[in-house]
C-alpha cells in the first residue's frame, strides 16, 4: 500500500513517541517515583502503529496490561498518559487507573486491561456498534500469546463470526506469556487454530511497520467488504520484562541485545525509508530530537502536577457518586 | 522456631505437604516459570511472588504444573483432579483473576459435595495473592474474602503472619473441602517466628493477639498489624483492647468474638474489604443478633470505601484503613467521640 511522505513521517513519529515514552518509564521506574506495576511495550511499536495508522476516532480498540503503545498509537495524549502513570489528578484517568487502565473513549480507546483476555469480548461489543452504524468503522482487539489461550477470547472470536462483525483480532506474539515461553503455552499452531474459528488470518512481520501496515490494509478490506471478522498475527519481542523489576531469568542474556541490533522496528524503518530515498535521515533526526524534548517535558510536568484528593477517590463509582 | 518471611513459610508448607503426600500437586501460571523460554531455566519464577520457588527441582513437572494463562481451565484442572483423587493446590496469581474462573469456583467446586449427595469430595486449595499496598490498581488489589465467604461449600482463610501461613497452608492442603487461601501481597516479606519441621496449625478458629478491657477489635490479614499499632498508641492513654485475628472468614469464630464482647461491651471491626455485604457487616450482624445484651455502644466498622481500589499512592493510602483511622474508631467506640 502506497503511503505519502506525510504518512510515513507521522508513523515514524508515533513509533518514536512510544519508544521514548517506554524507555523513559524504564528509567523512571528504577528511581522509585512511579508506583504500581508497569508493563512496557518497547520492541513492539511497529504493530500498534502499523495497525492504528489505519484507524480514526470512530474506530475502537481494546488493549492489554501492556497498553501504552496502543494508547499512543490510537491518539491518547502522551502527556496526560504520563501524568496518569505518575498518579496525578490531571492524568488521563484522574490518577485512579494508572499504567494498566489507561483509556480514552473519545479516541476510541476502550482501555488497557489488567485481565488477560478481558479486552477482546469488549471489542466485539464495540464492533456491534460499528456494524449498526454501517460507516465502515471497525473494532480491533490487541492481545498477546497469553490471551490467545483464554476462553474469553475463544468465545469472543466465535461470537464475532456468528454475528459477522467488523472486528479484527490482533495477536502480538512477543515470545512470552508473562514468564513462560509462548511456545509452551500455545499448544497448537495459532494461525491454524484461529482459522478453525472461521477467521481468515493476515500475518505480518511485527518488527516491520510496512509489513504490519499492509496486513492491516488487507484485514480492513476483508472486514469492510462485510465478510465478517478476521485476525492479524504478528511476531515481535518485548525489550523489557513482563513488568518493570522482572529479573527475566527465563530469557537468554543476549536475546534482546541481538534482536535490538538486528530487528529493531525503528532502525529497520529508518533504513528502509532512507535507502529508498523517501525521507532524509535529517528529517528523522529532527523528529527524534523533538520527541526527546517532549518526553522530558512530560515527565517534568507530571512531577509537578497535583496529587488526587479524596473527592477523586469517592466519585465516579456511579453516575451520581 | 526460626524467623522467616511469610513467603518462605508458605514455601516450606508446600515442600512439607508435597513430600508427605504424593497426591499433592501444584498448578498455575508461572508456578515454576521459564518453560519454552530462551534461557532454558525451568524454575525461572517460582510464582510471581516466589512462593513456589524450588518445587520444580524436587518434584518435577508432573507435580508442579505450569499452565497457560487460562484461569478457568486452571481451576477446572484442580476440580477434576480432586474429584479423581488428588489434592491440587491451584494458584491464581492475583485474587482478582477469580473473575475469569468464577464458574469453576462458585458453581462447581463449592457445590460438588452437596449436589452429589455427599459422595464427592473436593480437597482443593486455591491460593491467591490479594490486597492493596502495591499501587496495583483496581484489578490487582482487591480483597475478595467477603464475596467468596458468602458461598456455601467454600472455606476461606486469611493468614496474618508467617507461622499461620505455614501451619494453615498445611492444614488447608490436608482438609477435605475446597479452601480459598488468601495471601496478602503486602505481607509476603513480613517476618515472624515460624516453627521448624513439620507444622500444621488449626485451619479455622480466631486467635487472640492481645487482650484488654475496653473494646473488642476484630480484624484480619494485613489489618492485624495495623490494629496492633493503633492498640499500642491507645495503651499509652490507658485504653486497652482485645485484638482478635479472625484467621478464617468461613467459618467465622463467633464464639471468641461473642465471649470477648461480653467482657468489653464494645466492638470495632477492621476490614480492608469494601463495606457492603462484607465480613465487617457479617460480624456486626453476629454482634447484633447474638451479642446485643453485651453491647454498650454502637458497633464501629473501619473498612475501605465502597469504591474500586484506586491507583495513585495518595488515593490508595486513603483507601486502605490505616493505623490512624483504626485508632480514631476505637476511641469513638470507647469514648463516644
Amino acid at each position: 500500500m502506497q503511503q505519502s511522505r506525510t504518512d510515513i513521517l507521522k508513523a515514524y513519529r508515533q513509533m518514536r513517541m512510544i519508544r521514548d515514552f517506554e524507555e523513559r518509564l524504564h528509567i523512571e521506574n528504577r528511581s522509585g517515583e512511579i508506583a504500581g506495576f508497569t508493563h512496557l511495550y518497547a520492541g513492539q511499536e511497529a504493530i500498534a502503529v502499523g495497525i492504528c495508522e489505519h484507524l480514526t476516532d470512530r474506530d475502537y480498540i481494546s488493549s492489554t496490561h501492556r497498553g501504552h503503545g496502543h494508547c499512543i498509537a490510537k491518539g491518547c495524549d502522551p502527556r496526560l498518559m504520563m501524568h496518569e502513570i505518575y498518579g496525578r489528578a490531571d492524568g488521563l484517568c484522574k490518577g485512579r487507573g494508572g499504567s494498566m487502565h489507561i483509556a480514552d473513549i473519545d479516541k476510541g480507546m476502550l482501555g488497557a486491561n489488567g485481565i488477560v483476555g478481558g479486552g477482546p469480548p469488549i471489542a466485539v461489543g464495540a464492533a456491534l456498534v460499528c456494524q449498526a452504524r454501517g460507516d465502515g468503522s471497525v473494532a480491533v482487539s490487541f492481545g498477546g500469546g497469553g490471551s490467545s489461550n483464554q476462553g474469553t477470547v475463544f468465545e469472543a472470536m466465535n461470537m464475532a463470526v456468528v454475528l459477522k462483525l467488523p472486528k479484527i483480532f490482533v495477536f502480538e506474539l512477543n515470545g512470552y506469556s508473562e514468564h513462560t515461553g509462548e511456545g509452551y503455552g500455545i499448544g497448537s499452531d495459532l494461525v491454524g487454530r484461529t482459522r478453525g474459528f472461521g477467521l481468515p488470518v493476515f500475518e505480518a512481520d511485527g518488527f516491520d511497520y510496512f509489513s504490519v501496515h499492509q496486513a492491516m490494509a488487507d484485514a480492513l478490506e476483508h472486514v469492510r467488504a462485510g465478510k465478517g471478522p478476521c485476525a492479524l498475527i504478528a511476531e515481535a519481542t518485548r525489550y523489557f520484562g513482563h513488568f518493570e523489576g522482572d529479573p527475566q531469568n527465563y530469557r537468554a542474556k543476549d536475546e534482546v541485545k541481538t534482536l535490538r541490533e538486528t530487528q529493531d522496528a525503528l532502525l529497520r524503518f529508518r533504513r528502509k525509508v532512507t535507502e529508498a530515498k523517501l525521507i532524509e535521515a535529517a528529517e528523522l533526526d529532527a523528529i527524534d530530537a523533538e520527541i526527546a524534548a517532549f518526553i522530558e517535558d512530560c515527565v517534568a510536568s507530571a512531577r509537578k502536577a497535583p496529587a488526587p484528593g479524596v473527592e477523586i477517590m469517592l466519585s465516579d463509582v456511579y453516575a451520581d457518586y | 522456631m526460626t524467623v522467616k518471611t511469610m513467603r518462605e513459610a508458605l514455601n516450606e508448607a508446600l515442600f512439607q505437604e508435597m513430600r508427605r503426600d504424593p497426591g499433592v500437586i501444584v498448578i498455575g501460571e508461572d508456578v515454576s516459570g521459564g518453560a519454552g523460554g530462551s534461557s532454558g531455566s525451568r524454575d525461572a519464577a517460582g510464582g510471581i511472588f516466589g512462593v513456589t520457588k524450588g518445587l520444580m527441582g524436587e518434584f518435577g513437572d508432573k507435580r508442579v504444573i505450569d499452565t497457560p494463562i487460562s484461569e478457568s481451565a486452571i481451576i477446572g484442572l484442580a476440580n477434576g483432579a480432586a474429584l479423581a483423587g488428588m489434592r491440587p493446590v491451584a494458584e491464581l496469581m492475583f485474587a482478582d483473576f477469580v473473575g475469569v474462573a468464577m464458574d469453576q469456583i462458585y458453581n462447581q467446586m463449592a457445590k460438588f459435595r452437596y449436589m452429589f449427595g455427599g459422595k464427592a469430595k473436593a480437597p482443593i486449595v486455591v491460593r491467591m495473592s490479594m490486597g492493596a499496598g502495591m499501587n496495583a490498581a483496581a484489578q490487582h488489589s482487591q480483597t475478595i474474602y467477603s464475596m467468596l465467604s458468602a458461598v456455601p461449600g467454600l472455606k476461606v482463610v486469611v493468614p496474618s503472619n508467617p507461622a499461620d501461613a505455614k501451619g494453615m497452608l498445611a492444614a488447608a492442603i490436608r482438609d477435605d473441602d475446597p479452601v480459598i487461601f488468601l495471601e496478602h501481597k503486602a505481607l509476603y516479606s513480613s517476618k515472624g517466628e515460624v516453627p521448624d519441621g513439620e507444622y500444621v496449625a488449626p485451619l479455622h478458629g480466631a486467635s487472640l493477639v492481645q487482650s484488654g478491657k475496653d473494646a473488642t477489635v476484630v480484624t484480619l490479614g494485613r489489618m492485624v498489624s495495623f490494629a496492633a499499632k493503633a492498640a499500642a498508641k491507645l495503651a499509652g492513654d490507658g485504653i486497652t483492647v482485645d485484638l482478635i485475628d479472625l484467621r478464617s472468614t468461613s467459618p467465622i469464630d463467633e464464639e471468641m468474638i461473642l465471649e470477648s464482647l461480653s467482657l468489653t461491651g464494645r466492638l470495632v471491626v477492621v476490614d480492608e474489604s469494601n463495606p457492603v455485604c462484607s465480613i465487617a457487616s457479617e460480624i456486626a450482624a453476629i454482634a447484633a443478633e447474638k451479642g446485643f445484651a453485651s453491647l454498650r455502644a454502637p458497633v464501629v466498622r473501619v473498612t475501605a470505601p465502597h469504591t474500586p481500589v484506586p491507583f495513585a499512592r495518595e488515593l490508595e493510602r486513603m483507601y486502605v484503613p490505616g493505623p490512624d483511622r483504626i485508632e480514631a474508631a476505637i476511641r469513638k467506640a470507647v469514648k463516644g467521640e
